[in-house]
């Protein structure tokens, strides 16, 4: 299981206590969505990048607002295990092996937005912002290819359709994705109940798992998944035993 | 009783989380390429992320390269600072320290698995070492790396990606895990904890 996913706008002692309570239930990896970076450009405060790195003892990834080997820069110093570049990366995909020979492929993560359309599936970009969401005109399998041969270390592929309706992830989108990714493949988008997380792993081969929404509502307890899904024979870091 | 443990500036190398870590444990480690500060360690830690050759460029640059294999005291490698150890790796054919005779090798494709590896993944056949006091087989811990050495005389812990290779080694003073403990939660916690009382 991959983490979870900070979308809402929350106060900087929310983010640390919910890091906090993440990492002692026991999420495998979190993934923070800077809702603070600016679209248009202006400096922000990444300031909590390094609080948050002070209270976790496991990976985390900052996505958002990273257009630029120095933005990428602040946040690998402040402490992100890894960043995510999404729209940037459409736009300007020479930026992926930038950062792959700078900081190595193993903290360059792309997220790609896909919508499946007539089973067709399609990159979206600025999904960010309602207003600008559109097709970036890249087909999301080819999109798979250039982003590994331009030094990906890891794809996040959030199937649009799926995303905040629950009804499990985009197994069919994810196992086609999978046939043709070498680098780990995390699955996003759709998770409801914990039968969800195992039909992904087991169905579409999938390295993790990412979830939001049943976490942060406790829906869905992170120790309980974990045990649910050691039981269906997945291989995963158990929830550890508070003494 | 606090330690004055030095890290190795290798470059490259995002040292913030293992700052994190070993401040957590109370200590306040030092990053430093200065020979005499090097020197004056309790412990020192060579971490390393990135590419076996730029590392070994700037061990060069700054004169470690022949001070490294003569330190007495405890030194733990961490990921690419295991390999370092070691005489060399595939990758770009690099020459390295040279402390532990073998090579680093780089995940076979045959596999199919993903490389790099990136992901928690358990810890087998633990034998004893200090280092691992209160670790167990079947613990879970956190690795980044697309290469890796084989089993070997100094092996103390393996996991298993594709095929076996070493996830912990030590030689006389010389310790290394090929994962990284300041992102492997409370095992990897009590690893640096343990590093640091040898």
């Amino acid at each position: 299981m991959k983490g979870v996913q900070f979308r809402n706008h929350r106060v900087m002692g929310d983010i640390i206590s919910l890091a906090s309570r993440y990492r002692d239930e026991g999420a495998d990896e979190l993934v923070f969505y800077d809702i603070t970076a600016s679209p248009h450009g202006r400096t922000v405060d990444r300031s909590w990048v390094n609080k948050v790195a002070g209270v976790l003892d496991i990976p985390f990834c900052v996505a958002g607002g990273i257009r630029s080997l120095a933005d990428a820069e602040t946040i690998l110093n402040l402490g992100a295990d890894k960043i995510s570049i999404n729209t940037p990366a459409l736009e300007r995909p020479g930026l992926i092996e930038e950062l792959a020979k700078r900081f190595g492929a193993q903290c360059v993560v792309i997220g790609i937005d896909s919508s499946s359309e007539n089973g067709n599936y399609t990159v979206y970009q600025n999904t960010g912002d309602p207003e600008r969401s559109r097709s970036s005109q890249r087909t999301t399998l080819e999109w798979i290819n250039e982003v590994q041969l331009r030094g990906a270390g890891e794809i996040v592929l959030n199937c649009m359709n799926q995303d905040g309706v629950k009804n499990g992830y985009d197994v069919e989108q994810l196992s086609k994705a999978r046939e043709i990714c070498g680098v780990p493949l995390i699955a996003s988008g759709g998770a409801g109940t914990m039968a969800h997380f195992k039909e992904v792993f087991t169905t579409s081969n999938v390295d993790g798992a990412l979830a939001a929404t049943v976490f942060h509502s406790a829906q869905i307890k992170i120790p309980d998944l974990k045990t649910y899904l050691i039981k269906a024979n997945i291989a995963i870091r158990p929830p550890e035993i508070k003494d | 009783m606090s330690s004055c443990p030095v890290i190795i500036a290798t470059g490259g190398a995002n040292l913030a989380s293992l700052i994190f870590a070993l401040k957590r444990l109370g200590n306040e480690p030092v990053v430093s390429e200065d020979p005499k500060v090097i020197k004056m360690a309790s412990h020192i830690i060579l971490p390393g992320v990135g590419a076996a050759r730029d590392a070994m460029s700037r061990l060069k640059a700054t004169n470690l390269t022949s001070l490294i294999p003569n330190l007495k005291q405890p030194v733990l490698g961490i990921c690419l600072g295991l390999q370092l150890l070691y005489s060399g790796s595939e990758e770009d054919n690099a020459t390295c320290l040279n402390i532990i005779p073998g090579y680093a090798s780089r995940f076979p494709k045959k596999t199919g698995l993903p490389v790099p590896q990136m992901g928690w993944n358990s810890l087998t056949n633990v034998k004893r070492t200090p280092l691992m006091n209160g670790v167990r087989d079947g613990d879970y811990a956190y690795f980044i790396h697309s290469y890796a050495l084989p089993i070997n005389e100094h092996t103390y812990v393996t996991a298993n990606y594709g095929e076996s290779f070493s996830a912990v080694v030590q030689y006389n003073n010389f310790y290394a895990t090929q994962f990284h403990p300041e992102r492997s939660s409370s095992v990897g916690s009590l690893i640096l904890s343990n590093f640091l009382n040898i």
